[in-house]
C-alpha cells in the first residue's frame, strides 16, 4: 500500500470515526444489505453496537439513551424496510423534541429512483418527521454532513435527524479530515434570551396576584429544573407539568400542582383556569393540555419562554414571548428576582390567599381513588413501585391507561428520570426505551409501567434485555382490555367494547421465561409488595404481571371539546 | 388576504419538497410558487403566494425560517415591491377574431410568439392583475390554454434581499 493510500478511509470508516470523534460510545441499530460494510467496520470498532430485535426498538432505545444522559441516540438501520421500520421512533422523538442521530442504509447512487430491492425514499418519508435529513450524494460532503447532523439535533429545539447513505458511497475512499466547526447560513438558533424582554417577564410576574408556572419537556431537555425548583421557591409560585415534565419537578413538593389538561388533577386545572398570570416554561399548549382553548387560562396575561419561535402564538395568542434557551432565560430571570428582595417579600405576601385557596382546592378533591382489599388497583400497583423503588429510578411507560396513572400517582423526584411518548402517544415506546436507558445508567433501576396490548408491540425486546443483561423490570397492568380506548368506549359510545378486548389471555409469565428472564404473576392485593421487591432484587430483566381491576378508569377526564375546568371527577 | 413571500433558501437536495411538503403538511394553501437559483449558485429564491389570516401568516414565516435549508424570508405584502409574472395564452384566432386579438395585444404591449391559421400565442409579461385583464379580455375569443409563471417579486429601492 502506498502512503497516500494508507491514509485513506472507507466512507463507512469515516462514519464510525466521525461518530467516536462525536464522542459516540453505545449505538443501537439492526443489519442488513445495504449496512454490511458499516457492520463490517463495526467488528472491530470501539463503538459499542446494541442489536435490538427490531429497528423500531433501536430508535426508542437510542431515545431513551437521549432522554437520560442528554446526549444524541444514535441509530444504524439498512435501507427499505430497516429505513421504513424506524419511522415510527423517528415520529416519537420528534414530537417529543428528542436529539438522535439516525443513519440509514441506501441502494448506490446509480440505482436511487429505479425501484431496486429494498429502496425505500427516507429522505422523502421522514421529511415530515424528522429536524433536518441528509441523503450523501457525495462521499467528501460525509463528515460535514455527520457534523451538521449532530449539531442540529442536540441545538436550539433538539430532534432527529436522519442521514440515508448509500451503499457505493460507504465502500468509496478519501482522505479524511473532520469538520471542527459547522457554518449553515440557515441556521442560527436564538439562545441567548432578550434581556429587557426577560426584564418585563419579572415585573410582570412580580406584579401578578395568582400567578401559576406552566412546565413542558423543554424544561427537562435544558435541564433547568434547579433554576425552576430555585424561582418558584423563591416566589411562592405554583408549578404545574405537563406530562412529557413530569419528573422536572419534584412530585411532592407543596408548591406541585401535578399534572394539568385532560387527565389533570382538579387543582392544577382550577389553578390555570382562576390564574391571572400564566407562564409557560418550555410547553406549547398542546391540544391535550389546553382542552377547549378559548377557555384556557381565559382570565390570565401569558408569559412564554420557549427556544423555538414557532411554538409562540401557535394555539394561543401569548403577551409576552421570550425565545431563547431555558437555561439562560431562566437563569438571567433568577438573577433578576434576587436583585429585588422588597418586591419577592410583597409578592409573597399578596399572594398568599391564592396559595390558600389552591389548598383548598386540594382538600376539597384531591388526587385518589377507590381502594379495595380484594382487587389490584392499577393505581395502587403505581403507588408501590414509587415507593419502593430508589429515588433516581427511571420510569418508562407505554401508551394508555397506566400512562396517566404513572403521571398521577409516581412520585418522582430528580430530573430526566420519566420517559413517555407524550406527543406522538406511541404504544411499545416503554420497554425499548427502557432498554436504551439501562444502556446509559447500568447501575441504577429501570422500570417499564407498561399496559398489556402496549407491551405485545415491542416484547421481541426482551430477547435484547437479555442478550446484554440489561436488568430492566417490567410491571404490567394487565386489565386484558385496550383499557383507555374501552374507557372512551364506556364513556362515550354506549359500552359498545368494540375490539378492545384482548380476548386471548396471555402467558405472560412463560413469555418472559421463553426468553431467558424471570416473570412473576400476581392478583393479590397483598403480593403487589413481595412481587416488587423480589422483581427488584433479581439482577436480570424481570417481568411482573399483576392482573388489575379490568375496568377501572383514569380520572379526572376533561371530555373532549370541553374547558379544562369542566372536568368530570371520579364517582 | 393574499401575501406575497421571497424565501431565499440552499440550492440543494430535496429543498423544493421541504418547502412545499411544510405547506401541504400544516395545512397551508400554496396559490402560486415559483423558484429558480439566484445570481449566487448556492442559492435559490422562492416566490410563493399565499392565503391565510394573521396567525396563519405569522406562522409560516416561523415555519419557513425554522427549515434548515431557508436563509431568509420575507413577507413583502406590506413593503413597496416589484412583482412580475409571466404568461403564455394559447388563443383562437379565427379570421373574424384575428385582429381584436391583436388589439388587445397591442393595448397590453403583450406580444405573438406564435401563429398558426387558427390561433395565436400571446407571451405576456406583467404585474398579475395586468395578466388577470387581458385573460379576461382574450376569453371571449376562446381560450384553448393558459399558462402562468406565478409572479416573482422584488423589493422596491436600493437594497437587496441577501443572505
Ligand atoms: C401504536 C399505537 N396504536 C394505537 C394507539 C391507540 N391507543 C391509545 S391507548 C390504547 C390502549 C392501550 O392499551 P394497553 O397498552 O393495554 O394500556 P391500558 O390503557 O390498558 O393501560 C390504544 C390502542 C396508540 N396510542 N398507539
Amino acid at each position: 500500500m502506498t502512503e497516500e493510500a494508507a491514509l485513506k478511509l472507507t466512507g463507512s470508516q469515516i462514519l464510525l470515526e466521525s461518530l467516536r470523534l462525536e464522542g459516540v460510545e453505545k449505538v443501537f441499530g439492526y443489519p442488513g444489505g445495504a449496512v454490511i460494510n458499516i457492520y463490517d467496520d463495526l467488528y472491530d470498532s470501539p463503538i459499542n453496537h446494541i442489536l435490538t430485535r427490531h429497528e423500531q426498538a433501536a430508535v426508542h432505545a437510542a431515545d431513551g439513551y437521549a432522554r437520560t444522559t442528554g446526549e444524541v441516540g444514535v441509530v444504524i438501520a439498512t435501507s427499505g424496510p430497516g429505513g421504513t421500520n424506524t419511522v415510527t421512533g423517528i415520529a416519537t422523538a420528534y414530537m417529543d423534541s428528542i436529539p438522535l442521530v439516525i443513519i440509514t442504509g441506501q441502494v448506490p447512487t446509480a440505482l436511487i429512483g429505479n425501484d431496486a430491492f429494498q429502496e425505500a425514499d427516507m429522505c422523502g418519508i421522514t421529511r415530515p418527521c424528522t429536524k433536518h435529513n441528509f441523503l450523501v450524494q457525495n462521499l467528501k460532503d460525509l463528515p460535514r454532513m455527520i457534523k451538521e447532523a449532530f449539531y442540529i439535533a442536540r441545538t436550539g429545539r433538539p430532534g432527529p435527524v436522519l442521514i440515508d447513505l448509500p451503499k457505493d458511497i460507504q465502500v468509496a475512499s478519501m482522505k479524511f479530515s473532520y469538520p471542527d466547526k459547522v457554518n449553515m447560513r440557515g441556521y442560527k438558533p436564538t439562545i441567548g434570551g432578550n434581556e429587557r424582554q426577560i426584564g418585563k417577564a419579572a415585573q410582570m410576574i412580580l406584579k401578578a396576584k395568582r400567578p401559576v408556572f406552566y412546565v413542558g419537556g423543554g424544561a427537562c431537555l435544558a435541564d433547568v429544573s434547579p433554576e425552576l425548583l430555585e424561582i418558584s421557591e423563591l416566589l411562592q409560585v405554583p408549578v404545574t407539568t405537563t406530562l412529557m415534565a413530569m419528573s422536572a419537578f419534584p412530585s411532592v413538593h407543596p408548591l406541585a400542582l401535578g399534572m394539568l389538561g385532560m387527565h389533570g388533577t382538579y387543582f392544577a386545572n382550577m389553578s390555570v383556569t382562576e390564574c391571572d398570570l400564566l407562564v409557560a416554561i418550555g410547553a406549547r399548549f398542546d391540544d391535550r393540555v389546553t382542552g377547549r382553548i378559548d377557555a384556557f387560562a381565559s382570565r390570565a396575561k401569558i408569559i412564554q419562554f420557549d427556544i423555538d419561535p414557532t411554538s409562540i402564538h401557535k394555539n394561543v395568542r401569548v403577551d409576552l414571548p421570550v425565545v431563547g434557551d431555558l437555561k439562560n432565560v431562566l437563569t438571567s430571570l433568577r438573577q433578576q428576582l434576587r436583585e429585588k428582595p422588597q418586591e419577592v417579600a410583597e409578592l409573597v405576601e399578596r399572594t398568599a390567599d391564592w396559595r390558600a385557596n389552591i389548598e383548598g382546592w386540594k382538600t376539597k378533591h384531591p388526587m385518589g381513588y377507590k381502594p379495595s382489599d380484594t382487587i389490584i388497583k392499577p393505581q395502587y400497583v403505581i403507588e408501590r413501585i414509587s415507593d419502593l423503588t430508589a429515588d433516581d429510578a427511571i420510569i418508562t411507560t407505554e401508551v394508555g391507561q397506566h400512562q396517566m396513572w404513572t403521571a398521577q400517582f409516581f412520585k418522582f423526584n430528580q430530573p430526566r428520570t420519566f420517559l413517555t411518548s407524550g406527543g406522538l402517544g406511541t404504544m411499545g415506546y416503554g420497554l425499548p426505551a427502557a432498554l436504551g436507558a439501562q444502556v446509559a445508567f447500568p447501575d441504577r433501576q429501570v422500570i417499564d409501567i407498561s399496559g398489556d396490548g402496549s407491551f405485545q408491540m415491542n416484547s421481541q425486546e426482551l430477547a435484547t434485555l437479555v442478550q446484554y443483561r440489561l436488568p430492566v423490570k417490567i410491571a404490567i397492568l394487565n386489565n386484558n382490555f385496550l383499557g383507555m380506548v374501552r374507557q372512551w368506549q364506556q364513556l362515550f359510545f354506549d359500552k359498545r367494547y368494540s375490539e378492545t378486548c384482548m380476548e386471548l389471555p396471555i402467558d405472560f409469565v412463560k413469555l418472559a421465561e421463553a426468553y431467558g428472564a424471570t416473570g412473576l404473576r400476581t392478583d393479590k392485593v397483598d403480593e403487589v409488595d413481595s412481587v416488587i421487591q423480589r422483581a427488584l432484587e433479581i439482577d436480570g430483566p424481570v417481568l411482573m404481571e399483576f392482573k388489575v381491576c379490568r375496568e377501572e378508569n383514569v380520572m379526572p377526564m376533561v371530555p373532549a371539546g370541553k374547558g379544562i375546568h369542566e372536568m368530570v371527577l371520579a364517582s | 388576504m393574499k401575501h406575497t413571500i421571497s424565501v431565499l433558501v440552499e440550492n440543494e437536495f430535496g429543498v423544493l419538497a421541504r418547502v412545499s411538503g411544510l405547506f401541504s403538511g400544516r395545512g397551508f394553501n400554496i396559490e402560486s410558487l415559483s423558484v429558480a437559483p439566484t445570481n449566487e449558485p448556492d442559492t435559490s429564491r422562492m416566490t410563493i403566494v399565499t392565503r391565510g389570516d394573521d396567525r396563519i401568516l405569522e406562522q409560516i414565516s416561523k415555519q419557513l425560517n425554522k427549515l434548515i435549508s431557508t436563509i431568509k424570508v420575507v413577507d413583502f405584502t406590506d413593503e413597496e415591491y416589484v412583482a412580475r409574472e409571466l404568461a403564455l395564452i394559447k388563443v383562437t384566432a379565427e379570421s373574424d377574431s384575428r385582429a381584436e386579438v391583436l388589439r388587445v395585444v397591442d393595448i397590453f404591449r403583450a406580444k405573438v410568439v406564435d401563429v398558426t391559421p387558427r390561433s395565436y400565442t400571446v407571451e405576456m409579461t406583467g404585474a398579475p392583475a395586468k395578466i388577470d385583464a387581458v385573460i379576461e379580455l382574450l376569453t371571449p375569443m376562446g381560450i384553448k390554454e393558459v399558462v402562468r409563471s406565478g409572479p416573482v417579486v422584488i423589493g422596491r429601492g436600493s437594497k437587496g434581499v441577501a443572505g
